[in-house]
């Protein structure tokens, strides 16, 4: 046992941990913390505002495995960092943020930078913690850890005090973690594994539902497994994309509101729909409803998502990863896919002289061969990449779900980038999203980040906006973003090389240009307002 | 419909709030709460009273065995479990009326537990119920104030709810 100040004991256990990067802003709360930091080796990435902090520790969570960490000062330090904790929490990220708190003799006293976090983040993290006895600073950061990156993964906030930090402790790991009320189940249920083989085996249409929970248990290999022996097209969630190569001859695309047809339709016409991984909200399911011709297996980690939204046949708790094979262990092999009608729907988009933003997805596509990690923000042009690009790895999409925050995209790519560098990764935006927090690009060029921006501007908040046409008969308010900067002399500003892409026939080469470019890019895409999300 | 739940949880600051939050925030509705340390003073009971159909307690109580601190969740069977409640009621009583109330206090197995020229207080345990019928008995003579603690339940014989959390519970 070694005496030391609890925030060189917060470093110690996230070394032990294995964190080898957090992305936060310091401040006078947590200046502590940031002292113990300068003599590790964990690097610190230093963002312009907290809440991109939590979308960079996502993308890297994302795309690692490994739970991202993020850190803040109090106050409006921590307050910034609630969109991306929520954002996180939606989607199932395991993350651990740690803010700084006011010193614990003035906590409800409404000092200066106050304010309580714990209380504000309740609703939307996996737990968190006030910690106000330094002797359990060590347990609780391990705990933490556990939390966040066990059973149904999330975000996990741990409030520390300035005086918490300053004190000296006994600093001894625990060995082991045993939370009373914390027992994920990741073994499915025997009686349930049989009954869903049964169901899958006396089908006629079944259809696999896969959402971001197949790609979170790494349980991509077991689906594929599945849907070959049986015969099984697979639609799958917004986050659930690429869970299977999107180019796989039974997957039928994205479902719900903004969904393809096809996979729509597979959805409506199954008597069998297997759930993995999902939780079949309004989006997700858009106007299709759920009748009682259709049984319903659902596989999910989180008990609480079955029966929440949809009625189930039958329930499986458990990994899917483990659920999967143990079912791909008893199931039999089915001679026809009854899918092929609605696979060959396949609708041809139009192809004309315009630059149209299809186009410009799939020639990224080709290009890259799916060699990419992508990462989107929110809005029509998340939709036009979730419809055209071909994923080939589960992990490779990165896009806010859940929440739908616009501003996710960008951050997300460095995180992403930090964690793959070996992978090539590109944000595609849209003019709204990337102005929410633009100002990333000077941490993209601080820590020279080699990530490419695919940039839709349309001058519009072109979801809002294509709404506005639809449902209030044209009378637009306050979706045209007028005002917009000229990007290509605000990418110089940044000192960060940029091209604007006006029509298709520059389009082949402004792909190579930008795939070819060694550093940071920002490829602009001039395009249409009247472009609509589905064409 | 009425629900009992009895809610084992670590005896913590906060846990409380999350779990009053988690009912307002998912639209649930409280009856009524009780909170108390156990026989283990690092764990609480809470006993909640639901008031919803078969879906609504089930998500309640998944949802709540979501919650970190929340160690075991168990719905009770009323015609398995004793339920009390202590309510203290503050009536109004004069020379005349005094005596009718003791009366009704004594019938109830009610204790008096306070006497002023103007007021008698009535200290009554019982499941709700029996509170409830003489909280309506004694309205004739004008209540004063009423305060109750929500219901409290336990298992009748053996059954005890453990510190582990089993599997049938989820």
């Amino acid at each position: 046992m070694a005496k030391m100040t609890v925030a060189r004991a917060m470093v110690e256990v996230l070394k032990s941990e294995g964190v080898e990067i957090i992305f936060g802003i310091p401040g006078a709360a947590i200046y502590p913390f940031y002292d113990a930091l300068y003599s590790s080796d964990i690097k610190h990435v230093l963002v312009r505002t907290e809440q991109a902090a939590v979308h960079e520790a996502s993308g890297y969570a994302r795309t690692t495995g490994k739970v991202g960490v993020c850190v803040a000062t109090s106050g409006p330090g921590a307050t910034n960092l609630i969109t991306g904790i929520a954002t996180a929490y939606m989607d199932s990220v395991p993350i651990v943020a740690i803010t700084g708190q006011v010193n614990s003799s003035l906590i409800g006293k409404d000092v200066f930078q106050e304010v309580d976090i714990t209380g504000a983040t309740a609703p939307f993290t996996k737990h968190n913690y006030l910690v106000k006895d330094p002797k359990k600073i060590v347990r609780i950061l391990k705990e933490a850890f556990y939390i966040a990156s066990t059973g149904r993964r999330g975000p996990v906030l741990i409030d520390v005090p300035i005086d918490v930090q300053m004190q000296e402790i006994e600093f001894e790991i625990p060995k082991e973690i045993d939370i009373p009320g914390y027992k994920p189940k990741e073994k499915g249920h025997p009686l349930q594994i049989k009954r869903a083989v049964e169901a899958i085996e006396s089908s006629k249409r079944p259809v696999v539902c896969s959402g971001g929970g197949v790609i979170a248990s790494g349980a991509s290999q077991e689906l594929q497994i599945l849907i070959e022996k049986q015969k099984i097209p697979v639609i799958s969630t917004l986050m659930g994309i690429g869970s299977i190569p999107t180019d796989h001859p039974y997957y039928l695309g994205m479902i719900g509101s903004h969904g393809q047809k096809e996979a729509n339709l597979a959805l409506r016409q199954a008597d069998l729909l297997i759930v993995i991984g999902a939780r079949l909200a309004d989006r997700a399911l858009g106007d299709t409803k759920i009748t009682d011709n259709m049984k319903i297996i659902h596989i999910d980690i989180d008990p609480a998502e079955i029966g929440k939204n949809v009625d189930t046949n039958v329930p499986i708790v458990g990994d899917a990863k483990q659920v999967l094979s143990e079912i791909n262990k008893r199931i039999s092999e089915r001679k026809d896919f009854w899918a092929h009608e609605i696979k060959a729907q396949k609708k041809v988009l139009p192809d004309d002289d315009k630059l149209h933003p299809y186009d410009v997805l799939r020639e990224i596509s080709r290009a890259y061969n799916g060699d990419y990690i992508i990462t989107t923000d929110v809005g029509q042009h998340q939709i036009w990449a979730a419809h055209n690009l071909y994923i080939k790895e589960p992990g490779t999409f990165i896009t806010s779900g859940g929440l739908g925050t616009m501003g996710y995209g960008v951050p997300a790519a460095i995180g992403a980038k930090f964690g793959r560098p070996d992978k090539e990764v590109i944000a595609i935006t849209g003019d709204g999203s990337f102005q929410m927090l633009l100002q990333e690009l000077a941490t993209i060029k601080r820590e020279q980040v080699p990530i490419k921006v695919v940039l839709f501007n349309n001058t519009r908040l072109g979801m809002v906006y294509e709404l506005q046409k639809k449902r209030c008969t044209g009378r637009f308010i306050a979706t045209c973003l007028d005002g917009n900067p000229d990007f290509m002399i605000l990418a110089k500003a940044y000192g960060i090389e940029s091209m604007r892409l006006e029509s298709k026939e520059k389009l082949k080469e402004a792909i190579e240009i930008m795939k070819s470019h060694k550093g940071p890019f920002l490829l602009e895409v001039v395009t249409s307002p009247d472009e609509p999300t589905i064409p | 419909m009425k629900y009992t739940l009895s809610v084992l949880v670590e005896n913590h600051p906060g846990v409380l709030s999350r779990v009053a939050g988690l009912f307002s925030r998912r639209g649930f509705n409280i009856d009524s709460l009780a909170v108390g340390v156990t026989e283990d003073p690092t764990i609480s009971r809470m006993t909640i009273v639901v008031n919803g159909d078969d879906y609504i307690v089930e998500q309640v109580t998944k949802q709540l065995n979501k919650l970190i601190d929340v160690i075991k969740i168990k719905k009770l069977n009323p015609k398995e479990a004793v339920e009390r409640e202590l309510a203290l009621i503050k009536v109004n009583a004069n020379s005349q009326t005094r005596s009718d109330i003791i009366q009704i206090t004594e019938i109830f197995r009610a204790n008096i537990v306070d006497v002023s020229k103007e007021t008698l207080t009535i200290e009554i345990s019982g499941d709700e119920d029996k509170i409830e019928a003489l909280i309506e008995l004694l309205k004739q003579y004008g209540i004063r104030e009423v305060v109750r603690t929500g219901l409290i339940a336990i298992e009748r014989g053996n059954k005890v709810i453990s510190k582990s959390k089993s599997e049938e519970d989820e």
